[in-house]
């Protein structure tokens, strides 16, 4: 680089300035050749298309719940009884480790609609059946490292830091919802 | 070689502490920095860089494809519709894919004539083109792999009408087709070995390319007069003098790559390949990729089935023992008067193979086959040979310096001693 015959006064910042658009272009550029490269790892049109779940309701008695698939994760569907939404509504809230009201987590009193994974490492807890543990508050209980959810799916008892999520969903008729 | 830390002359701490106990840095340095190199390239000593970057560029896209792509009969060619419409940019990473081995066999073709030309083959280089040409028959095997993957019908009855010629091999035959088949037709086991072996063969290219490059490493490059560097004064460092030539070259091929990928994407495909796969039904009219077209042409010059193999396979086999056939001592065509025209007359036959190759084998295509065929290996068997003794070549020039300087004057002891390499 001592080759430069103008010397130091006007060669070097002359230079200094090609390295450093030379430099911002090879930046760009590099990025413009890795977007698609991870843009094509991400979920693609087809996964995406697959994003919404339709559940019928009519068949799913009091005390009973259904477990059905939405985007590859399952997801709680539960017709509570009386006495389970009076459990979940006698608790306060803000006494809860992710205090929440039951009243914000349902659209109707009755139907609980959950994403049935464990927040604290992805677990799926039992529950959903009548034979399953369902915990010491009537809920889920995650069998990998002792979760206790309750008839609203909050947590607890146990390490998960928060309650089960709820999916975006919506009644499309009194006996249907739409998840997603 | 003395035990213990490596003497350094990195002054970065970081990069010391590194090149002390294992001298990469070194190594880039003395391999790609300064690096003496013959100053007379032509852009014609572009074209293994390039080759470089298109297997990079191959290796990188064909890992993503992977990602999407699924080894099965029944799956394959709806996997590849699916990277073409819904996965992210998958249209692109396919086409840059497709269009790679185009470039990749152009890039490759323009290097092999290079190093035709200009007598890059011959003594000490022997070895190092022998390596190109393993190189080379790799990219055959891997791109005729790769072209069966998305199961169209092109995919299956090439694989068919390929993996056939080995069939023509007498007692053996059989046994290694059905090796190559693991079973009785082209089907499901060999889509399978076929995708495994696609996805292991670019790493083995990578090896031999490695090797390829020691190689060049000892011996020098070779240069358009064919004449050794006879001292400091006939070479340049290769960097920044050769990365910045080869990165003009670079751009270049970037945009030719991308007017095909952008706006041409199929165009040296063939459409049939987007009919899937049918094992009853044979298109009417089946071709290889174009890259294989001069092979072909020739395979089926031959009225009878184990010369035609025997013929398309010494067509390439022939590359190996060309250091050996070629006896003129001279390297650089320019300097040779008779076996310029003779080996011009040799890539025009060439390209006439590729020509003829995508025409149907029948009337006046087969008699230009033949004629190209017979002269193709005429000039490797009979006319190289011959004029190795025949030949009265030009004077060469004293030095590389002579023709670029006008004539310089030469350092005293310069003449006789060749460049040391270390």
């Amino acid at each position: 680089m001592a080759d430069t015959t103008q010397a130091a006064t006007d060669g070097a910042p002359r230079r200094d300035f090609l390295m450093l658009v030379t430099g911002a272009f090879a930046a760009v550029g590099v990025g413009a050749i890795a977007w698609p490269f991870i843009a094509s790892l991400q979920p693609a049109k087809d996964t995406l298309a697959l994003a919404s779940t339709d559940v019928d309701l009519a068949p799913i008695a009091e005390g009973q719940a259904v477990t059905v698939m939405w985007r590859g994760k399952p997801v709680f569907v539960r017709n509570r009884t009386a006495k389970e939404i009076e459990e979940a509504r006698a608790v306060p809230a803000n006494s809860l480790p992710d205090p929440a009201s039951d009243q914000s987590r349902v659209q109707k009193d009755q139907w609980l609609v959950l994403i049935g994974i464990c927040t604290h490492l992805g677990c799926v807890p039992t529950g959903q059946k009548a034979t399953d543990a369902r915990g010491e508050f009537g809920g889920w209980f995650c069998p990998c490292h002792g979760s206790h959810y309750d008839t609203s799916g909050r947590i607890r008892k146990g390490p998960a830091p928060r309650n089960l999520d709820v999916p975006q969903y919506a009644f499309t008729s009194d006996t249907k919802i739409k998840i997603g | 070689m003395s035990i213990g830390l490596h003497n350094s002359e990195f002054k970065n701490p970081v990069v010391r502490w590194i090149d002390q106990r294992m001298p990469v840095f070194t190594m880039m340095q003395k391999e790609y920095g300064t690096f003496p190199t013959p100053k007379n390239f032509n852009y014609f000593w572009n074209f293994g860089a390039l080759a470089m970057v298109t297997l990079l560029i191959m290796i990188a896209t064909g890992i993503f494809l992977s990602m999407n792509y699924a080894a099965h009969t029944s799956l394959a060619f709806d996997s590849v519709e699916r990277i073409m419409r819904d996965v992210n940019f998958g249209w692109l990473i396919r086409y840059i894919h497709m269009n790679g081995a185009s470039m990749f066999f152009i890039v490759v073709y323009i290097h092999i004539f290079r190093g035709m030309y200009y007598g890059s083959y011959k003594a000490p280089r022997e070895l190092l083109w022998m390596l190109g040409v393993v190189i080379f028959l790799l990219m055959m095997a891997t791109a005729f792999m790769g072209y069966v993957l998305p199961w169209g019908q092109m995919s299956f009855w090439g694989a068919t009408v390929i993996t056939n010629l080995f069939s023509a091999f007498p007692v053996v035959g059989n046994f290694i087709v059905e090796l190559l088949w693991g079973g009785f037709s082209v089907d499901n086991p060999t889509l399978n070995r076929f995708f495994s072996l696609h996805y292991l063969l670019p790493f083995v290219i990578f090896g031999v390319v490695f090797l390829h490059v020691a190689a060049l490493h000892i011996t020098g490059s070779n240069n358009p007069l064919g004449i050794e560097p006879k001292g400091p004064q006939d070479t340049l460092p290769f960097h920044p003098y050769y990365t910045a030539k080869d990165s003009v070259g670079l751009v270049v091929y970037f945009i030719v790559f991308a007017v095909l990928v952008f706006f041409a994407p199929n165009y040296l495909g063939h459409p049939d390949n987007y009919i899937p796969a049918n094992p009853l039904v044979t298109p009417p009219h089946i071709v290889p990729e174009w890259y294989f077209l001069p092979y072909y042409a020739i395979l089926r010059a031959v009225p009878d089935k184990l010369g035609g193999v025997l013929l398309m396979f010494g067509s390439i086999l022939v590359w190996f023992v060309l250091p050996w056939l070629d006896r003129s001592p001279v390297r650089s065509m320019r300097f040779r008067p008779l076996a310029r025209p003779f080996f011009l007359l040799w890539t025009v036959c060439f390209l006439v193979l590729l020509w003829v190759g995508a025409k149907p084998a029948e009337g006046h295509y087969v008699l230009i086959a033949r004629i190209a065929t017979a002269y193709y290996f005429a000039y490797f068997l009979v006319i190289l040979p011959l004029l190795g003794r025949l030949e009265r070549p030009l004077p060469l020039p004293e030095s590389i310096s002579r023709p670029v300087l006008g004539g310089g004057p030469l350092p005293a002891g310069a003449a006789a001693k060749p460049m040391e390499k270390a």
